[in-house]
């Protein structure tokens, strides 16, 4: 391969790898914004909502949708709406009791709900990979020896186009207005008669349902699924969140794209295999994070009163 | 007394209302009566002595369980200093652990060191590598730091995976165990009595940390951070302090597990491990000394009480910390001096 092709290449692994993190970043973004909730569950919704989506796969194989990108298509929809209803479940047992304890119990509370997501997951499936049958085939298009298969565009393009979606509706409605007033001073909103509770369950809605849909696409990308595949996911996206700037929106697009893309070159570079891909990027954050501590988009804010 | 009660009502608005529960009620008369320095002692007494005579009486199985309580006791009051002392978010503690492990390992297998020589060399890798954690990253905001010792947990597991010195992901086998004294510490009682007294070490040098000028530093910092550099407190250096201590009680721990397993692998550092240790600290209480001793009881207890429920357990164990932290948010035992230390605004509504 020339370097020319090798770059391609690389760059459209990356964009598809940073597009699943920039998913699944914009959920722990969006809920760190609103309830400063490190939310650990949201991995787990990740897997969860693959899971889901293939459960609903399997029951469209046989009706008129099929399992091509029509039956696909409409698993991920179910799939996202009632991942979404789980997250606010999630948010109203395990989380709206602890809005004021302390920080750490709120934590501990989510790696609890983490914990019995993925066991529940491990129980039903006892602990298996789950293959991910589709009808897609493998035609793609080639550039020199390059080549991508249709599949892999199409995910990136979803997965980019719904973070065009998010992005209007946090910056054009009411309700994303809302959002970006409670991330800000929630009891400030809460005087200017916003209802507070009902845009935070909303926040977890749309975030769950991102997770889920970046399952989805998993899922289908990689072709298996397994209860543990949240957690390197988690911790990526949660990186991807951070270089971003944590709490901004275009930040976690931002982070999971680059975070994608530097993986991915990462594997190129000599002397440091595949292997060692994953202390690449994290060595990556460690040096954001020195440099620029609130992330690349984050504006320098005083924690001092 | 009374002003401990007090604290505890006001701790927390939410939890106020379930103070009223019988139950939790009577756990918390116990735990005064702890406070009686007399009842205290005798109760002291009596598990030391119950302690010592286990090994006696009991089947191997149980000691092993206790041996791996007395090393999460050690893990969890290192943990406790970096996040109960000093309130910093680490999410990497099984780092600390794996740096001691893999240090004395290596030392004895491939340099032939004896294992008593390698413990200052452990001790000293792990200031080291507190020092390599916490200088860039101690003046980072508490949740950025959870984010930074994650992944520098992550590297070093991915490094002992990687790395022919550390035996890649086999990790190193046959590490030969050491001689007390010409006893050859072989047996799981053995075991049992070092980690007991590694523990016992540990609690003193917990409690004695605690009320030191440093500890009362820590305390100063977490509960007001400008407050204590307004009093001249060198905030970073302190912090820095806290890393350093807590890392050398994992290290150490590490080491010993390292002679206990005679194998280590780098599937026995991965996140969950850092977890467990963390949520122990917290489930217990974070900052109170028997609260932690507790939390590292259940930890490893619990598992072991619902073996027969197989995979179910560690379902029913979410579930259990869900409802635990949901009624009690400031752990099973709480250092009562109301609100919980890593909170950014313990007075928000009077803020406004």
């Amino acid at each position: 391969m020339s370097l020319q092709e090798i770059i391609i290449q690389q760059v459209v692994n990356g964009l598809l790898l940073g597009s699943f993190y920039g998913l699944v970043a914009l959920g722990y973004s969006m809920v760190y914004g609103i309830v400063k909730l490190l939310n650990f569950a949201h991995a787990d919704v990740y897997m969860v909502g693959g899971f889901c989506s293939l459960t609903f796969l399997t029951l469209f194989k046989d009706t008129f949708l099929g399992n091509g990108w029509a039956g696909i298509v409409a698993a991920m929809l179910v799939s996202m709406v009632i991942v979404g209803l789980l997250g606010v479940i999630i948010e109203r047992i395990a989380y709206k009791p602890l809005r004021e304890a302390p920080r750490l119990s709120l934590l501990i509370t989510a790696l609890g709900v983490s914990m019995i997501l993925y066991n529940s997951v491990m129980v039903v499936t006892g602990g298996e990979y789950r293959a991910y049958k589709t009808g897609l085939g493998f035609q793609g298009i080639s550039i020199g020896s390059v080549f991508i298969t249709h599949t892999q565009l199409i995910l990136t393009v979803a997965a980019v186009a719904l973070m065009f979606i998010l992005h209007l509706f946090i910056t054009r409605t009411m309700y994303g207005k809302a959002m970006r007033a409670i991330s800000m001073d929630l009891d400030c909103c809460r005087l200017m008669g916003v209802n507070c509770n009902k845009i935070i369950a909303l926040t977890f809605f749309v975030g769950t349902a991102l997770a889920a849909s970046a399952g989805t696409m998993a899922g289908v990308y990689y072709g298996s699924l397994h209860f543990f595949m949240g957690f390197a996911i988690g911790i990526k996206a949660f990186t991807a969140a951070v270089i971003g700037g944590i709490g901004i929106i275009p930040g976690a697009m931002l982070g999971g794209l680059l975070l994608g893309l530097l993986e991915s070159f990462g594997t190129q570079i000599p002397f440091i295999g595949s292997e060692w891909k994953d202390v690449f990027s994290f060595s990556i954050l460690i040096i954001i994070l020195i440099f620029k501590p609130t992330g690349l988009l984050g504006k320098k804010e005083s924690e001092r009163m | 007394m009374k002003e401990n009660q007090i604290g505890l009502q006001t701790a927390d608005t939410q939890t106020a209302a379930k103070q009223t529960n019988p139950l939790v009620r009577f756990v918390d008369k116990l735990y005064e009566l702890f406070d009686n320095r007399k009842i205290r002692f005798s109760v002291i007494a009596v598990a030391v002595a119950v302690l010592l005579y286990l090994p006696m009486r009991t089947n191997m199985y149980f000691m092993e369980v206790m041996t791996n309580v007395w090393f999460y006791v050690v893990m969890c009051l290192g943990l406790n200093i970096i996040v109960g002392f000093a309130g910093l978010l680490s999410l990497g503690y099984a780092a600390f652990f794996a740096v001691g492990a893999y240090t004395t390992g290596i030392l004895i297998l491939r340099y032939g060191m004896s294992f008593w020589l390698t413990l200052p060399i452990s001790a000293l890798m792990a200031v080291i590598a507190g020092l390599a954690i916490g200088t860039p990253t101690l003046k980072l905001r508490s949740d950025y730091l959870a984010i930074v010792t994650l992944g520098f947990g992550e590297m070093t597991r991915l490094a002992a995976r990687n790395m022919a010195i550390t035996g890649r992901a086999t990790g190193l086998v046959g590490i030969s165990r050491p001689y007390f004294f010409g006893l050859h510490l072989y047996k799981i009682n053995h075991y049992y009595y070092a980690f007991l007294a590694l523990a016992i070490i540990a609690i003193f040098i917990s409690y004695r940390l605690m009320d030191s000028r440093l500890g009362r530093a820590w305390k100063c910092i977490r509960e007001d951070e400008d407050a204590a550099e307004a009093m001249g407190i060198n905030v970073v250096a302190i912090r820095l302090y806290a890393f350093i201590l807590g890392s050398v009680f994992g290290a150490l721990a590490g080491s010993f597990m390292a002679i206990k397993m005679t194998a280590i692998s780098p599937d026995s550092f991965l996140f969950t491990q850092s977890v467990n240790i963390l949520l122990a600290v917290v489930l217990g209480g974070m900052g109170k000394i028997p609260g932690v001793i507790l939390g590292a009881f259940v930890m490893v207890i619990f598992p072991e009480v619902f073996r027969g429920i197989g995979q179910y357990r560690m379902l029913i164990f979410g579930l259990v910390l869900l409802i635990l932290m949901i009624y009690r948010p400031q752990g099973l035992w709480p250092e009562r001096s109301g609100g919980g230390p890593i909170e950014e605004k313990t007075c928000k509504d009077e803020v406004i």
